[in-house]
This record gives C-alpha cells, sequence and structure tokens, in this order.
C-alpha cells in the first residue's frame, strides 16, 4: 500500500453489561484511506461515530472486525491485531493524536508537557525544550506559564498546550480531534498554518473539525461518517 | 493522552509467566496465570482485595511456591532461568541485586530506626560496596533523585513523613540498578497530594532508567499513569489485559466496566 492510513471494513459495537448487556452499535465497514501530505477530515453529526474512529486509528478503542492498516518504519502493521507493545511503538514513531481535552499530569511543567512526546523518542531535552518553547510561542502562550503544570490555566490554553504537544514531534501521522474548538480566530489561523506546515512535509492527517471555514481551509478530502453507521 | 513515555522495543522478554496457580486447601488464590513482561515495560495487575493481585506478585518475586506452573526470569547474562531452579547465590543476587520490592508500608522495606544514609547505603554494603565516602556520595546522590532534602540524611525514617519514607523505600530499592521492581499498592497509605508527587516521580524514574516493573494496585489512576499494560483480576483469575488506555477507555468484561464506572470524577 502507498497510504499511510487504510481502513478496511472496521466495526465497533460497545456491549454495556451494566445496562444489562445493551449494544451500542457505534460504527462498521469503516473503509477508506489517507496518503501521505494528505488531510482527511470526517463530517458527520455529534454521535456519528467521527472521535471512535479516530480512537480505533490510534488503538485506543478495540476494533471488533476489520483492519486499520498503518504504515509504521516502512513495515505495515494492522493495529485491530497488534499486540499493546506493537501499538506503543506506533505510537511512539508514527501516530500523533491531539485529543479534545488535555489530559496532563499533576505537577509537570507545561514546556515538559508539550516536550515529552520528542524526549519519549530519543531527541535531547534541552533541543525538545527549544521545539516546543518555539511551539508554545507561536500559539501565544505567554512565556510565564511555561514553567507551570497547565491544569489551571483557561481551556483555550490547554488546548493550545495540547496542540504544541501533538505537532512537536515530526510523525508521519496525526489525527486531529476538533483541534480549533475553542480557540480564537488568530489561534484558529496559526493551528491552520501548522496543519498546512505538515501537509508539506508529507505527514496524512484525519481532522474532526465542525467549523465550516477551517474545513475549507484544511480539508484535502472528505469522508461522511454516516455512511458507516452501524445500525444496518 | 498522558501514558506513560518510552518503552524501548526489546524483543526478548525479562520475566515470562506460565500456567501460574496458587491454591490454599481448596481455595484457588490464583488460576492459570500466564503473560511476558519485556524490559522496560510497566505492567499494573489491578482487582478488588482478595482478586488474587497480591498472591501473584508474591508468586512472580519468588517469595511464593506456586502449586503449579513457573516463572522464568532472564538473567543478566541472557540466560532465562526457572525461578525454582535458582541456586542461593543467583537468589540472592536477584532480590539484593537485579530485583526491587516496594511495600505499601514503607516499615516493611525500610530499616526505621537506621539513618536513611544507612537504609539506602546497605543495598550497596550487601553487594560489596566497602568504600565509606563512594556509599555515602551515592546514597546522597539517591536521596536528592527522590526529593528528600539531604540535611535529613542521618535522620532515621521513623521521624520522617509517610511520603518522605516512601520515596526513602524507591531510592533504597533502585541504588543497586535493579532491571524488575515489583510494586505492592506503592501509593496506599498517602494523602492524595501525597500520591500525585511520588506517582510523578516513579513515572520519570521508571523511565529514565528503563525499569520494568509489576505494580499491584487497585487505584485505577495509578495504573493509567504507571503503565503500559494492565491485567484485570477477579477471583484469582485475569480476566481482561491489554494496553492500559484500551482497558480503561473500553474495558470488554462486565468487571471492568464495573471497575472503570465506579470511579467519582475528580
Amino acid at each position: 500500500m502507498t497510504a499511510m492510513i487504510e481502513i478496511s471494513n472496521a466495526a465497533k459495537t460497545f456491549i454495556m453489561h451494566l445496562q444489562g448487556g445493551v449494544e451500542l452499535p457505534v460504527v462498521s465497514n469503516v473503509s477508506f484511506h489517507v496518503e501521505p501530505g494528505e488531510c482527511v477530515v470526517l463530517s458527520g453529526p455529534s454521535g456519528a461515530g467521527k472521535s471512535s474512529i479516530l480512537k480505533m486509528i490510534f488503538g485506543n478503542y478495540r476494533c471488533d472486525t476489520g483492519r486499520i492498516d498503518i504504515r509504521h518504519q516502512g513495515k505495515v502493521i494492522d493495529l485491530a491485531s497488534a499486540e499493546p507493545r506493537q501499538v506503543l511503538s506506533v505510537r511512539r514513531a508514527s501516530v500523533g493524536y491531539v485529543s479534545q481535552f488535555l489530559r496532563a499530569v499533576p505537577r509537570v511543567a507545561t514546556i515538559d508537557v508539550v516536550a515529552e512526546p520528542l524526549v519519549a523518542n530519543g531527541t535531547p531535552r534541552a533541543e525538545a525544550r527549544d521545539k516546543a518553547k518555539a511551539l508554545l510561542r507561536r500559539l501565544n502562550i505567554p512565556e510565564r506559564l511555561w514553567a507551570l503544570p497547565p491544569s489551571t490555566f483557561s481551556g483555550g490554553e490547554q488546548q493550545r498546550v495540547n496542540i504544541a504537544r501533538g505537532f512537536v514531534s515530526d510523525l508521519p501521522i496525526l489525527l486531529l480531534d476538533e483541534p480549533t474548538a475553542s480557540l480564537d480566530a488568530a489561534n484558529r489561523a496559526v493551528v491552520v498554518e501548522l496543519i498546512g506546515e505538515k501537509k508539506r512535509r508529507g505527514v496524512a492527517m484525519v481532522a474532526i473539525v465542525h467549523d465550516d471555514e477551517i474545513r475549507h481551509l484544511i480539508a484535502d478530502r472528505i469522508v461522511d461518517v454516516t455512511s458507516f453507521a452501524a445500525a444496518a | 493522552m498522558s501514558e506513560p513515555v518510552t518503552m524501548p522495543d526489546d524483543d526478548e522478554p525479562l520475566l515470562i509467566a506460565d500456567g501460574l496457580s496458587k491454591n490454599y486447601g481448596r481455595l484457588a488464590a490464583c488460576r492459570d496465570v500466564s503473560f511476558s513482561l519485556h524490559p522496560g515495560e510497566v505492567l499494573a495487575i489491578v482487582g478488588e482485595s482478595g482478586s488474587g493481585k497480591s498472591t501473584l506478585l508474591q508468586l512472580l518475586s519468588a517469595q511464593l511456591a506456586p502449586s503449579a506452573g513457573r516463572v522464568s526470569y532472564r538473567m543478566r547474562d541472557g540466560v532465562l532461568r526457572d525461578l525454582a531452579s535458582l541456586g542461593e547465590a543467583e537468589r540472592r543476587f536477584l532480590f539484593r541485586t537485579d530485583w526491587g520490592y516496594v511495600h505499601q508500608d514503607p516499615a516493611q522495606g525500610l530499616r526505621m530506626a537506621v539513618s536513611a544514609g544507612a537504609n539506602v547505603g546497605e543495598r550497596l554494603m550487601a553487594i560489596g560496596w566497602n568504600h565509606y565516602g563512594r556509599i555515602r556520595d551515592t546514597a546522597t546522590t539517591w536521596l536528592e533523585r527522590v526529593e528528600i532534602d539531604i540535611g535529613r540524611i542521618d535522620d532515621a525514617p521513623k521521624t520522617y513523613s509517610g511520603g518522605m519514607r516512601q520515596r526513602l523505600q524507591i531510592a533504597r530499592n533502585l541504588v543497586t540498578a535493579p532491571r524488575l521492581v515489583f510494586m505492592d499498592e506503592p501509593t496506599g497509605g498517602l494523602d492524595v497530594s501525597v500520591q500525585a508527587r511520588l506517582l510523578d516521580l516513579m513515572r520519570n524514574l521508571v523511565s529514565e532508567l528503563n525499569l520494568a516493573a509489576i505494580v499491584v494496585t487497585h487505584d485505577l489512576a495509578v495504573a493509567r499513569l504507571l503503565s503500559h499494560r494492565v491485567m484485570v483480576m477477579k477471583g484469582g483469575r485475569v480476566i481482561e489485559t491489554g494496553l492500559t488506555d484500551q482497558v480503561l477507555d473500553d474495558p470488554r468484561e462486565p468487571y471492568t466496566q464495573l471497575l472503570v464506572s465506579s470511579i467519582l470524577p475528580p
């Protein structure tokens, strides 16, 4: 495959054992692919399963059936059947994820929260911090906040820290779950710029964005998630 | 996502549990547990009291003989050995050097009446260090690493707070550069604020030192923060296992769903 991500017939159903075993179908027959340098935007109403698909591509949700093929270090690995160690290796070297909300360890300074993915990949701490600083500056996080843990920051500031953390490494695949949701116009423009730079470097991206204007600016292709509705 | 950092790709497992069981009379405390642990990998064993997680930890650390099954460990020469077949010298090497064991109650892992410096230095003397200055320097470095004021180096841990004692116990364990650390409810008896600091510290040490660890905890937040992988135990069996965030965010088994849904939001 030449694609960075190739999903075929993936399906996900939640079985809620505490609610008498109710089955909650989320998506089925999910099939699409993402090429290098391409940004695919998932569209569909709230509850259609967009975030679940991103989580399946990150290996955070398990698939019931189907394949999630990811290009990882020159090989193709099916995340739907991969061992935990392989999933972690894919996340370290190939797939980054910007979640809707920042989930950081208490006590860790913002600068280190952002630098961590690079350090985990073997980048020397000083160099990782320099890259983190540059991104925090671009995303308009005031320097006086860098040494503080982000837990007390405003929603928009946390979101920008989260974006900085997601964009700091040079991973070939990025998953973006509403990266601009709580940002003002100036910061939204920065994120659009960052996404453009990633594309030019050949990064494959899957994004969820509700804002039509942003979607128009970043999407190379739109995949309608309602066609994967699992009711069938 | 704040999953633990760095886990190198190392293809040879460090420890292999194969069909481990332990019966107490008719009671099966641990039934047919198998898994392998790789260098630098952190495994959390979660479950409620009586689920068998502490029995399993004792079996894995050779403190209890299994009724069936075996534990194999890759010694520093690269050879995989059945723990039950080890000679006395090899066992001693494991306990004194290559393994650490962090008890829930620091009083079990420390000598409460001797100084903090001696508590750390003792592990070094046990492996043949005899130069007082070097031992003291190393002990000092380790106290700093676990954020204990070196002005307290000559005080006995009985004068320390709970959080300090636990950090001292960790320093005592890590000073010999073990490759595997067993932890039994390491944050169990501590205040929440103290827990956060200890967790952050452990998380950094584990990744900096590329330690493998097996952590028994009933606290899912501890599992999420520290571990790469989790095993959920109930009634002596492993009922669900996988990548930590997968099991906690997408639990499949009824009991795991119950555990996850029982956490009160902060």
